[in-house]
């Protein structure tokens, strides 16, 4: 088939679970604005935003209302408009105190004057994705001009775009496939464009056919001049999704530990980071919402929303008609490399994809195992996407002995979860991973 | 708010755990050993029974107050003991006395597993101690076997391989051999009950291929030139004494293989390179036991050579970094 690219290597390990895509055909619903929103200034990996308005101003949607001179940091929009009622310290869902900026809307959503961006050459392109506000919509946060802004004897030779969704309940990038197949092109040229990028891979799980279609047709439009785009259809199966894994199918390159995509030749941005790419240099608008999938035995009415970053996660929660029954756990992000949180009392940020909340009576997968001692059956290892074995590092993280935790490839770890969903033992061991980082990052302070 | 609050469960990720438990695997390995059992009351009446059954509640009893003296947490409900239990029986001839598998099933459960620390924490298999603790203290006891079908009363005649290692070819037939009708331990006779719990095994997922595979590819080589190129000979090594048996139930044990695969490769063609020089070469008729026991001692050192190295770690500079 013209276009259609088949994975150079199959990565080691990983898990088969339940996809539970339940909301896949239900279209995203842009979620009626609430009367406050609370904007973090924290909302990418990196440096905070400071605040550039005071109490008392008005803004409107789209109006920039944080910023900061450090490199790594992605300025931030007023999601609504009205007056900004307070700036105080709120936590995260991550436990993090960040500043925060709220907005009582006027309800009337008025939006500031969108030009589209001058864009001519790789800066300025640079410089429009900074000022847009975008941070990588997968999840991780990583503000996207840092990204995309490549070292300058980095020889990239390949774009990967990642529409793996490989996190079970999450439909959120399948939704951007088939609702804004147009934006993802023109991202996906602007990027390949600009960064002087010759070769183009979208990566998609099999599950996906309807996905799969679009964005064959989008591989099949771009060919038409020239044959850049290759779509790449990878078996579904947990964490092809991951940066590293995708790399590896894609052009059979592994990144060396401690080293970045752009180390073998990659650029890898999300799907939906993409289309808001092509969306932003058409229209200008910044990043003040994004897409969520809202799903779990103990929410009502499952759905895929669109929400203004800052609006407070219990109102998501009621509009999708509260809860069925009483919570056990609310997850934000996906239910392996998601966060369990502790209420509903946290703002959404631009890195948040889902909202899933589940009930006790979950007795499937979410019933936690009675904890018991380790057999060594070494299913931790086989399902490990890295090749390490986790059993041992526990031992070692046990002992504290940071020169074998080094050794045995404990940074390498992503935290994908396989090894602590496989573990018949009941072992919490991505704890134990990050528990075993930590200690090799003490000693190297010391 | 606060209400919910105190009834959220916040836990690090990942929330979602696979349905396999300890006590599933064990299982599974308990039900893979059942048509093994069946097979052998068949052969050998109910003698099976009784020793299997004793065998079992000994190592459940020896596992449970052994933790209760030693003040550790009761841990019968893992099921392992009953699989050392079943295991150790399954080593014995019909005609084995009660008292001597109870010992057995001491040196198995306390020396063995509970005084390194219980499950997971052994490092030799605790039904192949007590084997080797009964083969070296009731060697005629344990070198005798009834004749299938006919009576409990040991015979000395000799077992197909006593007879292949003299040179002769046994007189039971290979269908005859296949099914389990020959002298020999409870659990080893009948190679057809052990393929098709090695079958549930590997459906279930509880092992894999590498090991069995590997330990009985690697002894069918050697015997294959040892018996210079005699398929039948082959065919008799691998379904004579405790090979199989050993293969898939034993040599897998978690606590004392390989976790990784080439570990598991290296460590099968091991355990398969001693079993025929034993075989061959040994004054034992049979090497299963001490094979795999030689093994698992040098389980650390495969480990440690044969464990993948993390994702992406350059060759050359790995080399550099150890010197």
């Amino acid at each position: 088939m013209k276009g259609v690219l088949k994975p150079v290597k199959k990565g080691r390990g990983g898990v088969d679970i339940a996809h539970f895509k339940n909301t896949a055909e239900t279209p995203v619903v842009r979620i009626p604005t609430p009367k406050l929103v609370t904007v973090a200034m924290q909302q990418n990996i990196g440096a905070p935003c400071t605040p550039t308005v005071a109490v008392g101003d008005a803004v409107l949607v789209g109006d920039k209302i944080g910023d900061s001179d450090k490199y790594v940091s992605a300025p931030i929009f007023s999601s609504v408009s009205g007056t900004v009622k307070e700036i105080k310290d709120i936590r995260l869902a991550s436990g993090a105190v960040s500043k925060a900026v709220v907005i009582e809307s006027d309800g009337r959503d008025a939006e500031a004057d969108f030009t589209p961006p001058d864009v001519h050459d790789t800066e300025s392109f640079i410089k429009a994705v900074r000022e847009s506000g975008l941070v990588g919509l997968g999840g991780a946060g990583f503000p996207a001009h840092v990204k995309l802004n490549l070292p300058q004897n980095a020889k990239i030779d390949t774009l990967i775009i990642n529409a793996a969704e490989c996190e079970p309940f999450i439909t959120v990038d399948y939704r951007e496939c088939l609702e804004h197949g147009d934006d993802i092109l023109e991202g996906v040229n602007a990027v390949a464009k600009y960064l002087n990028i010759k070769r183009v891979i979208i990566a998609v799980e099999n599950n996906k056919p309807k996905a799969i279609r679009v964005l064959r047709d989008i591989a099949d439009a771009d060919n038409d001049s020239g044959d850049k785009v290759k779509i790449m259809i990878l078996k579904s199966r947990y964490p092809q999704g991951a940066e590293k894994m995708i790399i590896q199918s894609a052009t059979g390159r592994r990144i060396p530990p401690g080293k970045l995509p752009s180390d073998v030749g990659c650029v890898v941005m999300n799907v939906a980071s993409i289309a808001f790419v092509g969306r932003y240099l058409k229209t200008g608008k910044p990043l003040v919402s994004r897409s969520m999938t809202v799903d779990g035995t103990a929410i009502k009415e499952p759905k895929n929303v669109r929400v203004p970053i800052g609006t407070s996660m219990d109102y998501i929660i009621d509009f999708c008609g509260g809860f069925n029954a009483e919570p056990e756990k609310i997850v934000c992000g996906g239910p392996m490399m998601g966060m369990a949180l502790s209420g509903l009392n946290y703002p959404t940020l631009k890195g948040n994809n889902a909202l899933l909340a589940f009930t006790k009576a979950d007795k499937g997968a979410l019933a936690v195992k009675k904890e018991t001692d380790c057999i060594r059956c070494g299913k931790c290892h086989e399902s490990c996407p890295m090749g390490l074995v986790p059993t041992n590092i526990v031992r070692f993280a046990k002992a504290k002995d940071a020169e074998k935790l080094k050794h045995a490839g404990t940074l390498v770890c992503m935290e994908c979860g396989s090894c602590a969903y496989s573990c018949p033992a009941g072992k919490p061991l991505v704890q134990h991973m990050r528990l075993a980082k930590s200690i090799i990052r003490e000693a190297q302070v010391k | 708010m606060s209400e919910l609050q105190q009834k959220l469960t916040v836990s690090a990720s990942p929330h979602f755990r696979s349905r396999q438990t300890t006590s599933g695997i064990m299982l599974d390995v308990i039900v893979a050993l059942v048509p093994s059992l069946v097979a052998s009351y068949i052969i050998f009446g109910v003698r099976t029974l009784v020793l299997s059954s004793v065998s079992v509640i000994s190592c459940v009893a020896f596992e449970y107050f052994s933790r209760r003296i030693m003040k550790r947490h009761n841990t019968i409900g893992d099921l392992s003991a009953i699989v050392t239990g079943l295991l150790l029986a399954f080593n014995v001839p019909a005609s084995m006395p009660v008292w001597t598998v109870i010992i057995g099933d001491f040196f198995a459960i306390v020396i063995a597993k509970q005084f390194f620390g219980g499950i997971g924490q052994n490092f030799v298999n605790p039904a192949l101690i007590g084997r080797i603790v009964l083969m070296s203290s009731f060697p005629s006891k344990m070198g005798s076997f009834p004749e299938p079908l006919v009576s409990t009363v040991p015979i000395t005649s000799a077992t197909p391989l006593v007879l292949l290692k003299s040179g002769e070819m046994p007189a039971e037939s290979l269908l005859g051999m296949f099914f389990g009708l020959r002298g020999g331990c409870l659990g080893e006779v009948c190679t057809a009950a052990l393929l098709i719990g090695f079958v549930y095994l590997l459906v279930r997922r509880v092992i894999s291929w590498h090991i069995p595979v590997t330990y009985m590819g690697t002894v069918a080589v050697i015997m294959l030139i040892a018996g210079k190129g005699d398929f039948e000979y082959v065919l008799y090594e691998l379904m004579a004494g405790g090979l199989v048996l050993g293969a898939v139930f034993m040599a897998t044990d978690y606590t004392t293989s390989p976790v990784s695969k080439r570990g598991k490769i290296i460590y099968a063609a091991g355990c398969g390179i001693i079993t025929s020089l034993i075989r061959i070469f040994g004054n034992l008729p049979e090497g299963v036991s001490f094979s795999i026991i030689i093994m698992n001692i040098l389980v650390p050192h495969i480990e440690h050579m044969a464990t993948p190295k993390p994702f992406g770690t350059p060759k050359k500079s790995k080399e550099a970094e150890d010197k």
